[in-house]
C-alpha cells in the first residue's frame, strides 16, 4: 500500500492536543493498511463527505450484533480498507485493565485487524476499527479462546451496558455498579448477542445522583444510585471548611485554580440547595432531610464533612434517548427506591426489566426506543405495565388539561345508555 | 490449533461475556473498595482519594484522541507497567488513568509521561475542560455530516489551557456527535457540536430495487415527507420512493434504512452548536442542550468558525458566571436574550423551535429583559 500525501490532515499534528493523525502515521510503518484510511480520509477532508459505503451485514456465526460492517467506496484508491469492519468488544466494568489483558488484546488486533482502537466507544465498548470479513471469525475464535472475551452488542438488541467506576474508587457510590453491570451483562448475552428487540435498548448503572455514565441521558434503563435516609454529617469537619482549613478545599479541590475568594458556606452550599432544607444553627450545619431531593451538591463541595445516608440503593429511571426521532428524551422516573444487592443476583432490576421487555417486544413498532413506546402509550398505561401505583413522583406537575381517558368501569352505570329514552325527556 | 474455516463451530466459545472487573482491579483499590472516604484534587489532573483504613490511591488523569492504535495503547501499557504495576484504567471521556498507591510515585510518574511529548497531558479535572466525548466521523462512518476527530482535535487544541487548569466556575461538559442519531449522545451536554445535513436525500432507482425495504424506508420519515412513487429504469417501471423536500427536516432517518437515499453532501453538510445541557441532578434537574447557532461550515481541516463561536462561549461564560453554576445554569439565570447578547452570537429563527412541543419553548409571560434585541421597540 503507498504511502498518500495528507497535505490536510497534517494541519491536524500541529497544535498540543494529542494528534490522531501522528497515532496513524506511525502505526502505518508497521500497519500499511493505515496509509489507505489516512489517504481516504484526505480525501474526505479535500471532499468533505465521507466515503464509507452504507452498511454492510457481517458478523460472527451464531451471532447478529457485536460487529458493524464497513466498506470503502474508494477500494481502487485505497484496498487496504475495502473491508474495514469494526468489532465491539465488551468492555469490563469500570473500564479497569490489567496491561496484560491489554497488550495480549493489541497482540491478537496487530495480527487480525488494522491496529485501529477507540478506547472507548460511546456506549461503553473497547471498539476496534478495521477487520477484513475472512479475519472477524480468526479473531473472534482466538479472543474468546486465549482471552475469555466475548463480543459486545450492535442492532436491534441489548447493548453493552455500563457503568460508572462505582464502589472501586468513589466514596459516593451507593450500590455495586460494577457487580450490577456484569451480572446483568452475563445473565443477558443471548439478549445482547442476538438482536429480538423492536430497536436498541441499553442498560446504564450511576452510583450516585451525579451519574457519571449519564444514564438519564442516555439509556433506555437508567439505574442511580440514591439513598433513603440522612445524609451523614462530620460536625467537625464542616468547622474545617468554614475555617478555610487547606486540607479541606471546597469541591475537593475543583476549583483551585482560580481565587474565588474564601470559602462561605452559607453563599456556596446552604443558599444554592435546591430545596433550601439546609441552616446553621450556630456552628452546627442542620439538615431537614425529609425535604432533601438528594441532588449531591452540598455532598460535591464538602466531601470530608457530608455523605451519602447509610441506607442505599438507586432509582430507577426509564425511556431516555438521543433526539432521533420525536425529540431527546431523558429517562422517566419509575422507581423512587429499590435495593440493588448481589444477595439476591439484582432481583430488584431483573424483575422490571423483564416486565418491559415482555411489553415492548410486543407493543413497541421497528426503531421504536422504548422511551418513544411510552410516549405513544403514555405514563398511566405504562405504570399498569410495570405493575406500579401512579405517584406524585413520576410527575414534574399535575396535568393542566381535563382530557382523561375515564374507563368505563370508573363511571356508574357504565357507557351504554338509550338515546330513545334520552330523547323523551330531552327535545332535540 | 485455531479457527477451522472448514469446521467453523468446532469447539466454538460463546456468551462468555466480558471479563470480570475484579480481576483488573489494582491491590489498592480491590481492598479498599466500597470503603473509599473522601476524595481531593491535588492539582490539574491528579486526584487524591482516601479510604476508611487511611489506604490513599493517586490518580493522575491524561487526556487521548480516544482514535489510538495499538502502539498508542502499548505506550500507555508500558507507563502502567513501570510505575502501575500493571494496571492502568480509562474514564467515560475517554482520558486514561494511571493509578499510584502512594504520592511520591506521583512526580516519577509525570516524569515518565512527559517523555512521550504531548501524547499524554495531564488535567481534565474540576473545574475544567476535560475531554471531548465523540463519535467516528469521516474517520469510519457511513452517515456522518462532518469529521469528529478533526473538530475534537482542533477545538482542545485551542481550548487546551483550560484542560490543564481549573479556572473555571463549573466543569465544562463538549461532546461532539458527526449525524443526528446522535451517537454521542450530544443532547446534554455543555457545548455539542452536531453534524447536521440541509439538503433532502437523492432518490438512486438505479440502486433502490434490492437494496431497500420501500415501506420500511416511508415509515422513517417523522414528517411523512418520504411516499411511494413509481420510476422508469431501463425501459421499465420500478417501485420507489420521493420525498417532499419541504416537509424534510434532515434528519437522515431514510438513509440509515435505505442506502438508495444518500443525502451528505459538501455545501449541505456543517456544524450546529447547541449549549447549556448537563447530565448531573446536582443544584438542578438535567437539561438538554439549546441549539444557539445553527449552521457551520465544514471548513476543513481546521473549522476555523466552530473553533471561534466554542472559544467565544466558553470564555463569556468563564467571565460571567458564578461559581458552581454550569452553563445552562448560567445562561437560566441571565436569560437566554442576554446569553445571546452577551456571547454576541447573532439569534435567528433557526432557533425557535417548530418541531414537537415546541409551544414549550415559547415565551408566555411578559417576563423578559430589555437587550440590544430589542433596540427597535425601546430606541
Amino acid at each position: 500500500m503507498a504511502k498518500h500525501p495528507t497535505p490536510l490532515l497534517d494541519e491536524l499534528e500541529k497544535g498540543p492536543w494529542p494528534s490522531f493523525v501522528t497515532a496513524l502515521k506511525k502505526q502505518a510503518e508497521t500497519k500499511p493498511e493505515c496509509w489507505d484510511l489516512l489517504g481516504q480520509l484526505e480525501l474526505s477532508y479535500k471532499d468533505r463527505i465521507t466515503h464509507w459505503k452504507h452498511g454492510g451485514i457481517v458478523g460472527v456465526f451464531g451471532y447478529g450484533g457485536g460487529v458493524v460492517g464497513r466498506y470503502s467506496d474508494r477500494p481502487d484508491l485505497f484496498p487496504g480498507v475495502e473491508h474495514f469492519h469494526t468489532m465491539r468488544i465488551n468492555q469490563p466494568s469500570g473500564m479497569y485493565y490489567t496491561t496484560k489483558h491489554l497488550r495480549a488484546m493489541m497482540d491478537l488486533w496487530e495480527k487480525y485487524g488494522s491496529g485501529v482502537t477507540n478506547m472507548h466507544g460511546s456506549t461503553g465498548d473497547m471498539i476496534l476499527l478495521g477487520c477484513r470479513t475472512e479475519s472477524l471469525e480468526l479473531m473472534f475464535y482466538d479472543m474468546t479462546h486465549q482471552l475469555d472475551q466475548d463480543l459486545g452488542g450492535s442492532g436491534s438488541n441489548l447493548r453493552t451496558p455500563s457503568c460508572c467506576l462505582g464502589e472501586s474508587r468513589c466514596e459516593w457510590a451507593c450500590y455495586d455498579t460494577q457487580e450490577a453491570c456484569y451480572t446483568l451483562t452475563q445473565q443477558y448475552q443471548d439478549e445482547l448477542h442476538r438482536p429480538a428487540f423492536p430497536y436498541k435498548f441499553k442498560f446504564k448503572f450511576s452510583g450516585c445522583p451525579n451519574d457519571c455514565v449519564a444514564a438519564i441521558a442516555r439509556c433506555d434503563f437508567a439505574v442511580i444510585g440514591t439513598w433513603k435516609d440522612e445524609i451523614r454529617i462530620d460536625q467537625e469537619a464542616v468547622k474545617k471548611y468554614i475555617a478555610n482549613d487547606p486540607a479541606f478545599p471546597s469541591n475537593a479541590g475543583a476549583h483551585k485554580g482560580r481565587d474565588w475568594g474564601k470559602f462561605d458556606i452559607q453563599k456556596e452550599v446552604i443558599d444554592l440547595c435546591p430545596t433550601h432544607c439546609m441552616k446553621m444553627d450556630g456552628d452546627k450545619l442542620v439538615i431537614d432531610n425529609a425535604e432533601c431531593t438528594r441532588c449531591m451538591h452540598c455532598i460535591n463541595v464538602m466531601p470530608r464533612a457530608l455523605r451519602p445516608g447509610l441506607e442505599k440503593g438507586a432509582t430507577i429511571s426509564i425511556g431516555a434517548k438521543a433526539p432521533i426521532l420525536e425529540g431527546a428524551q431523558f429517562a422517566t422516573l419509575v422507581v423512587p427506591f429499590v435495593k440493588v444487592t448481589k444477595e439476591d443476583d439484582f432481583a430488584g432490576l431483573t424483575e422490571y426489566i423483564e416486565k418491559i421487555w415482555d411489553w415492548w417486544m410486543e407493543v413497541g413498532k421497528n426503531r421504536e426506543r422504548v422511551g418513544e413506546t411510552m410516549q405513544r402509550v403514555g405514563l398511566p398505561t405504562f405504570l399498569k405495565v410495570m405493575e406500579i401505583e401512579p405517584l406524585p413522583q413520576h410527575v414534574k406537575e399535575p396535568r393542566s388539561n381535563p382530557y382523561i381517558f375515564w374507563r368505563e368501569d370508573e363511571v356508574p352505570g357504565g357507557w351504554e345508555r338509550d338515546i330513545v329514552e334520552f330523547r323523551k325527556r330531552h327535545a332535540a | 490449533m485455531g479457527y477451522d474455516p472448514n469446521n467453523p463451530m468446532a469447539d466454538r466459545i460463546s456468551d462468555i461475556g466480558p471479563r470480570y472487573f475484579g480481576d483488573f482491579l489494582p491491590p489498592v483499590i480491590k481492598e479498599n473498595k466500597g470503603k473509599w472516604l473522601y476524595h481531593e484534587i491535588l492539582e490539574p489532573g491528579v486526584l487524591m482519594h482516601v479510604a476508611e483504613s487511611g489506604a490513599k490511591v493517586f490518580t493522575v488523569r491524561c487526556g487521548s484522541p480516544r482514535l489510538l492504535t495499538v502502539t498508542n495503547v502499548r505506550d500507555i501499557c508500558d507507563v502502567a507497567d513501570k510505575h502501575c504495576d500493571g494496571y492502568v484504567r480509562f474514564t467515560t471521556r475517554n482520558n486514561v488513568e494511571f493509578m499510584v498507591d502512594s504520592q511520591d510515585k506521583i512526580d516519577g510518574l509525570k516524569a515518565t509521561l512527559k517523555t512521550y511529548g504531548n501524547q499524554f497531558p495531564i488535567g481534565g479535572t474540576g473545574a475544567s475542560i476535560s475531554n471531548i466525548v465523540h463519535t467516528q466521523g469521516w474517520v469510519h462512518c457511513h452517515t456522518p455530516a462532518t469529521d469528529a476527530s478533526g473538530p475534537v482535535k482542533v477545538v482542545m487544541d485551542d481550548l487546551f489551557e483550560y484542560f490543564g487548569s481549573m479556572t473555571l466556575p463549573a466543569h465544562v461538559r463538549i461532546a461532539l456527535a458527526c449525524c443526528l442519531n446522535m451517537c454521542g449522545a450530544v443532547h446534554a451536554s455543555d457545548i455539542a457540536m452536531l453534524g447536521i445535513h440541509r439538503k433532502p436525500p437523492m432518490i438512486d432507482n438505479e440502486r433502490i430495487t434490492g437494496v431497500c425495504e420501500l415501506p420500511l424506508a416511508i415509515a422513517a420519515c417523522p414528517l411523512g415527507a418520504v411516499k411511494p412513487d413509481k420510476a422508469e429504469v431501463r425501459g421499465e417501471t420500478i417501485k420507489t420512493v420521493k420525498v417532499n423536500a419541504e416537509r424534510c427536516m434532515f434528519c437522515g432517518n431514510c438513509y440509515t434504512m435505505c442506502p438508495a437515499m444518500p443525502l451528505a453532501d459538501p455545501e449541505g453538510d456543517g456544524i450546529a452548536i447547541l449549549v447549556g445541557g448537563k447530565v448531573s441532578n446536582s443544584k438542578s434537574e438535567p437539561k438538554f442542550s439549546k441549539l444557539v447557532v445553527p449552521f457551520l461550515p465544514n471548513n476543513t481541516p481546521r473549522w476555523p468558525e466552530v473553533v471561534e463561536v466554542i472559544r467565544k462561549i466558553v470564555e463569556t461564560y468563564a467571565k460571567d458566571a458564578r461559581k458552581y453554576e454550569r452553563l445552562g445554569e448560567w445562561a437560566e439565570r441571565i436569560g437566554w436574550e442576554k446569553f445571546f447578547e452577551k456571547t454576541g452570537l447573532p439569534f435567528t429563527e433557526k432557533s425557535i423551535d417548530d418541531y414537537r412541543l415546541a409551544y414549550n419553548t415559547w415565551r408566555t409571560s411578559t417576563h423578559f429583559k430589555y437587550t440590544t434585541h430589542t433596540d427597535a421597540y425601546t430606541k
